[in-house]
């Protein structure tokens, strides 16, 4: 059954406010990261996605079935909400144990013992929510959502309140569940971790989609920026002279850490630079392209 | 039935309704109807029938619509303030099972917290179970299902659900319920009067429809309460970031 998440001309406004603008888009299995300033729409989108909002215009599907007003989707979809709700009364088992009950798994307990330990709360599964950190509510909500196996998963600030040794643990869970062909969409601030785990990014600006695919691919298409890349050789003023006379290279910087090469033609520059250095019996040490983070990549797209 | 009631949802909503620091008021009014009854007993005052007046007045008017409209938005309208019932929504649960399973736990903690102590309070003031401590308890039980229907709905309607609550029963009920005839027809208190006077045969309770009426009427009113509550909760929404 095909799980993938399918957008075509969705938009959703409140009054004369326009939340998410005009988005066509496809999210396949793999993991999806959702990026995007505050205020973009990503949470819009993806209340939008999970069916618990209605589109304004369009189409949005999962597997080829209306998200909206349409219960039975949540027996492939698993939520992970941003909102720390959650019924703190109950022992993280047992908000396990009812998700499982809810969705009429064959054998609740034994599905409520095996999402438990993947999101590694077994120790704390006996005591009150209440009682939880931010951490480990998040994870006892992972838990919940994966406790009936769904083939489509859906993250809203999953590492909110985790530690670094959480995150990583959460990334990789993230990072396997995704590489079994689930289909996994989570929206995150913390750029650094989507950058380990998704394959594919979606940012959204202001409503619309901005860019979407590989950010190092979104980046290579960035022809109005120029790549910034850092050369560290035997002589940098040399390389930077020698440098300046390329029509692929819009500005040199001598800097501490190296020469600071900004070029307007990135194929062209990759291509020269190892000639150029060599006519000028210059040895090239290290070049490290300086903005092709994810981190650079969504600035430049905010910015613009 | 079996299709409509989850004992999963059940089971949260009575832990989550008895875990908020509400639950004690519950206890509060019921009560304050049982040591009123006590006090008017022991004082005996003469002439006026003291029991339908006090019991049905203010054990109908005010005890049964504050207790039902804290229980009815408790049970419900709790979780969508605070958001955790995206936890339960986001499962394949029908919406007609939360909203049926929701509203019979509220129209039974009703019932205990109304009901019954209308029955005692009947007991001790007749000094046995007399067809006015019976008529109270059955009016009592059917205002309880009434009731919950109407504020259930409403806590899926608004977040200010009590606030709405409290209109409609000081305003609508108590003040226009009583000088206007047609007010009547849409008044749960009088739907639970007319009940209990069917048993009771006490002018003094005033009830002002008859029994055929408010049946109906009440009948009516809980299943449109229910089927719109449901339709609502299908369409329940989250707010994006725009809002």
């Amino acid at each position: 059954m095909s799980t993938a998440i399918e957008l075509r001309n969705v938009s959703r406004w409140y009054g004369n406010v326009v939340a998410v603008n005009d988005i066509t888009m496809t999210i396949g299995p793999g993991v999806t990261g959702l990026l995007g300033p505050n205020g973009a729409g990503k949470s819009t989108l993806l209340h939008l996605i999970a069916g618990f909002l209605a589109p304004s215009r369009g189409e949005l599907t999962i597997g080829g079935t209306a998200a909206w007003r349409n219960p039975e989707i949540y027996r492939t979809v698993g939520l992970v909400p941003e909102r720390d709700s959650v019924y703190a009364f109950l022992t993280g088992e047992e908000f396990v144990l009812a998700t499982a009950k809810l969705h009429k798994l064959a054998d609740p307990r034994a599905a409520t013992r095996r999402s438990i330990a993947i999101v590694d709360m077994e120790q704390a599964q006996d005591r009150r929510i209440s009682t939880y950190s931010k951490g480990m509510r998040q994870r006892i909500k992972v838990a919940a959502a994966l406790v009936h196996d769904p083939q489509v998963l859906l993250l809203d600030e999953p590492f909110n309140g985790m530690d670094p040794r959480q995150r990583l643990h959460m990334i990789d869970l993230l990072a396997k569940l995704g590489a079994e062909g689930r289909t996994i969409l989570l929206s995150s601030h913390i750029l650094e971790e989507v950058e380990q785990l998704a394959g594919t990014i979606q940012v959204i600006v202001a409503g619309r989609l901005a860019a979407s695919g590989d950010f190092r691919a979104i980046r290579r298409l960035m022809t109005s920026r120029p790549h910034v890349f850092l050369v560290r050789t035997s002589d940098d003023r040399l390389l930077g002279a020698a440098l300046i006379g390329s029509p692929a290279v819009t500005g040199v910087e001598l800097t501490r850490g190296g020469l600071q090469v900004r070029a307007s033609d990135y194929g062209t520059f990759s291509r020269e630079i190892a000639g150029i250095a060599r006519g000028q019996g210059i040895r090239l040490r290290e070049l490290l392209p300086e903005d092709e983070s994810l981190e650079s990549v969504f600035a430049y797209l905010v910015e613009s | 039935m079996g299709g409509l009631f989850s004992g999963v949802v059940a089971r949260i909503t009575l832990r989550a309704t008895f875990g908020r620091k509400r639950a004690l008021i519950f206890a509060i009014a019921p009560l304050l109807l049982i040591l009123l009854t006590l006090l008017l007993k022991a004082a005996r005052p003469p002439g006026a029938p003291w029991p339908a007046r006090v019991l049905g007045d203010f054990g109908f008017s005010v005890v049964l619509p504050l207790t039902a409209l804290i229980i009815g938005t408790s049970v419900l309208g709790a979780e969508i303030d605070d958001g955790s019932i995206v936890h339960l929504l986001a499962t394949p649960v029908r919406r007609s099972t939360v909203i049926v399973t929701k509203f019979c736990v509220g129209a039974a903690l009703t019932a205990a917290f109304v009901a019954v102590p209308e029955l005692i309070a009947g007991v001790i003031a007749e000094g046995s179970a007399d067809k006015l401590a019976i008529g109270l308890f059955v009016g009592a039980l059917a205002g309880s299902v009434i009731y919950n229907a109407v504020f259930v709905m409403l806590s899926v309607l608004t977040t200010r659900a009590i606030a709405v609550g409290l209109l409609y029963v000081l305003i609508w009920e108590a003040v226009l319920g009583n000088f206007v005839s047609g007010a009547r027809l849409l008044s749960v208190e009088q739907y639970s009067l007319g009940v209990a006077n069917s048993i009771a045969s006490d002018a003094a309770l005033r009830a002002g429809l008859n029994l055929t009426t408010a049946v109906v009427m009440g009948v009516i009113v809980t299943g449109a309460a229910l089927v719109y509550a449901t339709r609502r909760l299908s369409g329940f929404s989250l707010k994006g970031d725009a809002v």
